[in-house]
């Protein structure tokens, strides 16, 4: 079984109704977008996002003439409780597994948080090891609550 | 058909006489036409006869092409004053058809040909075919635009009196070129380099390639670089060549270059080539870059004596590897009027290409320079387009990848420069001169 997940990750230029458009075009491709974060530098904006299926995402974005591109990340499943996260954080780092970005939000119960590391299948081990439940890929692409 | 190699190429050259003439014969070949040509416009232009006579030299000063430094240069500038027919060293009746190029600065540079001066353009033309590889059993699919400008009629030319088929799509709608190319199994393509590039980039995504029959592209008219000519045979598996030429002179036909690609071979029985020192006029030595000027040796509609082009190159004498004499101009460095200054530093377009190209990592050559002044400080701002391949969704990664452009444009230029990463196929594309340079100073 794998825990580890694709994210639909697009190159946003800083102009006016770019975002708008994306999310237009997946809308319209009937692509359900169940998590998103959206990263800026001055000149450039990256959208990365958990959506119902990412290879049609991907698609429907590259033919609208955008760059779109999958990523292989892991969605971890965050307890409401105080130090969670640092445990997950503890577990990755004794593994020398780097995380390269992070996007959480908690909603309910639990908190969900997508993290896109240099080695997804050894930071998912480490997890799993420590007691951690990550998201399936089906489960991800239609029930990560973020 | 496909891309042949060096070492399996087998030249072909359609008039050895002249192409591979010794330098004596040609020199004297020269003296003969230009001795005839000075006397010719001293008298039937009254332009040149006034512009003789201010300088001080008479018809008879002039007794072989060692003495061309004697004359006076014509200018752009000229042709605009005595626009349209006022260069003309025939009677009008005898002008079999005009072409031009239209000035950035409204009124349009034309030229007149007489019947003579068409057979001699299409019989250069064929020249510069032939050293593409060019046979009577060949389809020349003609992309370059027809009408005025001389692109679609010069390569036309050159179809007919090589023999071979031409087909006159003109520019544009590019799927419907790739349709033709396919259907009519053309076997070579003639479009400016941009245009090239972008016809072969739609090719690929139309997954065509494997059936098209091309095997060379003649791609001139506008200054490209061996790396963008590298891209453009490996997409379409051809070889492709550079052709010269401006509408003043002939048209393209004016220059060529061989499979050895160095140099373009001037047809310097019709078009007597010098390289000079842009300041000061004075020849450059055999190697050194300056102003291109052009006589018209054998031109009767409308002779040009040292037209001053201002491309800047340098040209070499020696015999080429392909067994031609003909000297070779190097490849533009620009013109003087594409340049731009930036902070007291020239820069030319295709230094940026050849940067952007040496990096390679997947920056596609497509850009645009965008020059600003911003507190009285010039800024260069260059657009380039970030490939498939080299994307990735870590920031970290791209910033890296545009410090090494601004570090290597840096390098190429001598000017700092800042660096913008764009969307795949955001920055137009042109199907004629491709635009690269955008100037917001108003100078």
């Amino acid at each position: 079984m794998s825990y580890t997940i694709n994210q639909l990750s697009v190159f946003l230029e800083n102009k006016e109704g770019r975002l708008d458009s994306v999310l237009k075009t997946l809308g319209a491709g009937d692509v359900n977008i169940v998590a998103l974060s959206l990263a800026d530098s001055s000149e450039y904006g990256m959208l990365r996002m958990i959506v119902s299926e990412p290879e049609k995402g991907v698609m429907v974005l590259k033919e609208a003439g955008y760059m779109a591109m999958l990523t292989e990340v892991i969605a971890l499943r965050v307890p409401h409780a105080a130090g969670s996260l640092s445990k997950a954080m503890h577990a990755i780092m004794e593994t020398g597994v780097n995380i390269e970005y992070m996007y959480a939000f908690a909603n309910g119960e639990d908190a969900s948080a997508v993290l896109k590391c240099n080695d997804a299948e050894k930071a998912a081990e480490a997890l799993r090891k420590s007691g951690f439940d990550l998201y399936e890929a089906d489960e991800a692409y239609h029930k990560v609550v973020i | 058909m496909a891309k042949i190699s060096l070492e399996n190429w087998s030249e072909k050259i359609r008039d050895p006489e002249i192409e591979c003439m010794s330098r004596e014969e040609m020199k004297a070949l020269q003296s003969e036409k230009l001795v005839k040509q000075v006397k010719n416009v001293y008298e039937n232009v009254a332009f040149y006869r006034k512009k003789m006579d201010e300088a001080g030299v008479k018809p008879e000063d002039i007794r072989s092409i060692d003495d061309i430094g004697k004359l006076p240069f014509t200018t752009k500038e000229d042709l605009r004053e005595n626009y349209p027919f006022g260069l003309l060293a025939v009677p009008q009746s005898k002008i079999a058809r005009v072409q031009g190029t239209s000035g950035t600065t409204g009124k349009l540079t034309l030229a007149s040909y007489t019947e003579k001066d068409v057979d001699v353009w299409g019989e250069c033309v064929a020249r510069a075919l032939t050293m593409a590889g060019l046979t009577e059993e060949d389809k020349l699919h003609v992309c370059y635009g027809y009408g005025l400008f001389t692109g679609g009629m010069g390569l036309d030319l050159g179809a007919r009196a090589l023999g071979c088929m031409s087909i006159p799509m003109s520019s544009g709608n590019t799927q419907r070129q790739l349709m033709c190319m396919e259907d009519f199994g053309a076997t070579a393509f003639a479009c400016t380099p941009s245009y090239a590039m972008y016809l072969a980039e739609a090719a690929k995504e139309a997954g065509v390639v494997e059936r098209l029959q091309l095997k060379a592209g003649i791609n001139g008219a506008e200054p490209w670089t061996d790396e963008m000519r590298h891209q453009i045979e490996d997409t379409l598996n051809v070889n492709c060549f550079d052709i010269y030429g401006l509408c003043e002179i002939t048209g393209p036909g004016v220059a060529c270059d061989c499979i050895h690609h160095k140099g373009l071979h001037v047809y310097e029985d019709h078009f007597f080539p010098e390289v000079l020192n842009p300041v000061d006029h004075t020849p450059c030595a055999e190697g050194e870059t300056g102003e291109l000027v052009f006589t018209t040796l054998s031109k009767e509609g409308m002779p040009l004596i040292r037209y001053r082009t201002k491309d800047l190159t340098s040209i070499e004498y020696g015999k080429c590897e392909c067994g031609r004499t003909l000297p070779r101009i190097q490849k533009f460095t620009g013109r003087t009027d594409d340049m731009k200054v930036i902070r007291g530093v020239n820069v030319f377009p295709t230094q940026v290409e050849a940067a952007l190209l040496s990096i390679g990592e997947g920056v596609a050559p497509h850009y645009m320079m965008v020059v600003d002044r911003e507190n009285n400080l010039d800024v260069l701002t260059v657009m380039v387009e970030v490939d498939e391949k080299y994307f990735s969704d870590e920031i970290r990664k791209l910033e890296a990848l545009k410090k090494k452009i601004e570090l290597a444009l840096k390098q190429a230029l001598g000017v700092a420069v800042k660096v913008k990463l764009c969307e795949p196929k955001s920055i137009q594309r042109s199907e004629g001169k491709a635009k690269r340079v955008i100037d917001n100073r108003n100078l």
